[in-house]
């Protein structure tokens, strides 16, 4: 054979070879080893950089967020009078519901005025008006709400604790002081002292704020009694539906594509579409679905259905991307046993790959869903940004057709006001929303342990 | 050893002929990947197909159960018969020709269930059992007669894949005979399989041959020479030779089959 000169030919080409030691690495290893080693540097930095991104971004939302689930509340006995409560005296609701927040506001006024006076307290040259004011405009509303649910509190003397307003809560949580107090003008240096006083007897207290979780959104002047219920409601109402819309349309989507369509230029043209339709820009969805849904279909704008069907459409191509691939990851040997055994395509793809593919499937699902729970842009375009301050119905009584916000658009329209006190709420927000998400992803991964099989 | 030859030679043509095969060509696309194939294979015979890598003999067995369909650029042509009917004819469904001929693949390839459900699945999905007591019947004559049920019968409960190569190739045997098929394909069966789990698998081959006509896709020569009663030799997409094991090996016709079993191409 030709070749048989070649290995006496070499050493006589290059000499150098013959000569060099294990001991010594050559120029060309310590270049390549010079490169590697800069590699992991380069490695290295980025994970510490985006590390470093991340710990900074946390440590921001939570020093200003965490406060949020803290609450500055007002205790104090309230008698209910008959004769402002109940002028007529005959506990007739109609009449009952005559009395308007104003009534109940003069009461509670008065009423935390005399008390403050039966324990003594004072600091000099307060207002009536401004001890009245360091209650929340949310007190009188509650209160009425409370009395018109059961009347026979009329003339009785309650335990009634107030939201302090969102100044004086920021005060005992550091956000306002004597300094920005002298510049502002919805509270009083008075004010401040009055607050430090009823802290000391122990009637303004700071306390988890379970209020934040579950009271509805409240205006501009009322940020104390701001809480995440219609948005977390209408969150769980879409994530609910969005599922429904989404998992059996895009599995059957993917199955189809992946094991029975022909394989032409048409699947081809589907394929590469549903690939770009996952890479446009949501506010695109959202107009799609002001389009169609609500001014072409006329469903209700603001409701968590139609919320839940924009969003439909952007997870859609997430899902049927993910599950593509993990019935993709089955491996053919498997199809090949079942048909071998005379299954046919349909229980080949039921009995062995769908299950095989589940916990893909299923990852896929989550993380999709995961991110359409943080999505806000299409929700701004359908109205979810909307102030909502009636809980929408249970989901049995046509409640996705309400009027709900969502997490992500309630941080945004908090982080929007004026208030520095919804600024502290809008972080707040945040903080359930990854809570939402940690969740999902732990599900994810439970479910992916729990449905995994060796093959 | 002549007299051996010549009594194997005699008993064979006593057999009927199962498989027919005329003029069968397949194309992968714009690949001639079979060029011209007729064969008979015999009833309760041991067939051999033996040959170079991409010499078209797994193609020719995927034929036999029209498991090339499932390959979109797949074309077959010609007429394969099966007891005299046509398996490519429009009126037969390829998932009633599948029960009818069973297949054992390359890689052991359990479904990821357990042992019972494994060879369970096949009678199940065609209906052979009454109920839960003719199928566990059916289910421990198949391990019985893939050699197996001695080895499994205390934990059918346990996933077939934690068997070992051997017992899951086994395995696969046992879900292949337990639709009563007539015919069963395998495609190199024991090139995933060590020397002590090929002799099993060969024994149990031989075994087999008492009830279904076995055709078997193999690289071993030794292998063909051991299992098989026929041999075809299979050289670039042409059957170059068929003719009784013995003479294929030993008396070669064709100077490619000489040139193959004695190593010079391949």
């Amino acid at each position: 054979m030709s070749d048989a000169t070649a290995p006496n030919a070499m050493p006589a080409a290059n000499p150098a070879h013959k000569k060099s030691s294990l001991f010594v690495q050559d120029a060309l290893t310590r270049r390549r080893n010079r490169a590697e080693a800069r590699f992991r540097i380069y490695g290295l930095v980025a994970i510490v950089v985006s590390l470093f991104v991340l710990a900074i971004m946390l440590f921001t939302i939570f020093r200003d967020g965490t406060s949020a689930f803290r609450q500055a509340t007002i205790a104090f006995p309230i008698t209910l009078e008959a004769e402002v409560l109940d002028p007529k005296g005959n506990l007739d609701p109609e009449e009952l519901s005559k009395v308007t927040t104003i009534g109940y506001g003069k009461l509670i006024g008065a009423q935390f005025g005399n008390f403050l006076a039966a324990e003594g307290i004072a600091v000099d040259g307060i207002s009536n008006k401004d001890v009245a004011g360091m209650l929340s405009r949310d007190a009188p509303g509650r209160l009425r709400d409370m009395v018109l649910a059961d009347p026979s509190l009329i003339g009785q003397t309650i335990d009634f604790s107030a939201y302090a307003t969102g100044r004086i809560d920021g005060y005992l949580k550091g956000r306002v002081t004597m300094e920005t107090a002298e510049l502002d003008s919805n509270v009083s240096i008075e004010q401040l002292q009055l607050a430090d006083i009823l802290v000391e007897k122990g009637i303004l207290t700071v306390a988890f704020n379970t209020g934040f979780l579950t009271n509805p959104d409240a205006s501009d002047q009322r940020p104390e009694s701001a809480g995440l219920g219609v948005a977390i409601i209408g969150s769980l109402y879409m994530m609910m539906l969005v599922l429904i819309f989404t998992l059996p349309v895009g599995v059957a989507a993917s199955i189809y594509l992946e094991e029975f369509a022909p394989k032409n230029k048409f699947t081809d043209l589907i394929e590469v579409n549903i690939s770009n339709l996952a890479a446009v820009p949501s506010i695109v969805f959202g107009i799609l679905g002001l389009a169609i849904f609500i001014n072409f279909a006329g469903l209700p704008q603001s409701s968590s259905l139609v919320g839940a069907l924009v969003i439909s459409l952007m997870t859609l191509p997430t899902i049927i991307i993910a599950t593509r691939a993990a019935i993709r990851a089955v491996p053919p040997s498997i199809r090949d046993a079942a048909l071998g055994v005379g299954a046919s395509k349909m229980q080949t793809v039921f009995h062995h790959v769908l299950p095989l593919a589940m916990p893909g499937i299923l990852t896929g699902t989550i993380l999709g869903l995961a991110s359409a729970l943080g999505e806000t842009a299409p929700l701004l375009l359908i109205g979810m940004v909307a102030f909502v301050t009636n809980y929408p119905a249970g989901p049995l009584e046509g409640g996705v057709m309400d009027p709900a916000t969502a997490l992500p658009v309630q941080v945004y329209s908090w982080a929007s006001r004026s208030d520095p006190a919804f600024i502290e709420r809008s972080s707040g927000a945040i903080i359930v929303l990854l809570g939402f998400l940690v969740i999902m992803n732990v599900a994810a991964i439970l479910l992916r342990r729990r449905f995994e099989r060796r093959w | 050893m002549m007299d051996d030859m010549r009594l194997v030679e005699r008993d064979v043509e006593q057999l009927q002929s199962k498989i027919e095969a005329k003029g069968v060509q397949v194309h992968y696309g714009d690949k001639h990947a079979l060029k011209d194939v007729d064969v008979s294979i015999l009833d309760r015979t041991v067939t051999a197909f033996i040959g170079p890598s991409g010499c078209g003999k797994s193609t020719f067995l995927r034929c036999l159960n029209r498991m090339n369909d499932t390959v979109a650029s797949a074309r077959v042509s010609g007429k394969i018969t099966i007891d005299g009917e046509d398996i490519y004819d429009p009126r037969v469904d390829p998932v009633q020709l599948r029960a009818k001929v069973g297949m054992v693949f390359q890689k052991p390839n359990p479904f990821p269930k357990s042992i019972y459900d494994n060879v369970a699945y096949g009678p199940k999905i065609h209906g052979l059992a009454a109920g839960k007591v003719e199928l566990d019947a059916i289910v421990e004559a198949s391990l019985r007669k893939a050699a197996l049920w001695n080895e499994v019968k205390d934990r059918l409960d346990a996933s077939g894949t934690g068997l070992s190569g051997g017992q899951q190739q086994r395995l696969c045997i046992a879900r292949a005979i337990a639709t009563s098929p007539e015919v069963l394909l395998m495609d190199e069966p024991c090139s995933a399989l060590d020397p002590i789990a090929t002799a099993q698998v060969e024994e149990l081959i031989d075994e087999l041959r008492s009830q279904f006509s076995v055709v078997i896709v193999t690289h071993s020569m030794q292998q063909a020479a051991r299992v098989s009663q026929k041999t075809a030799f299979f050289h670039l997409g042409n059957l170059v030779e068929y003719g009784e094991t013995g003479q294929i090996f030993t008396n070669p016709k064709d100077p490619r089959t000489e040139a193959y079993i004695t190593g010079r191409i391949g």
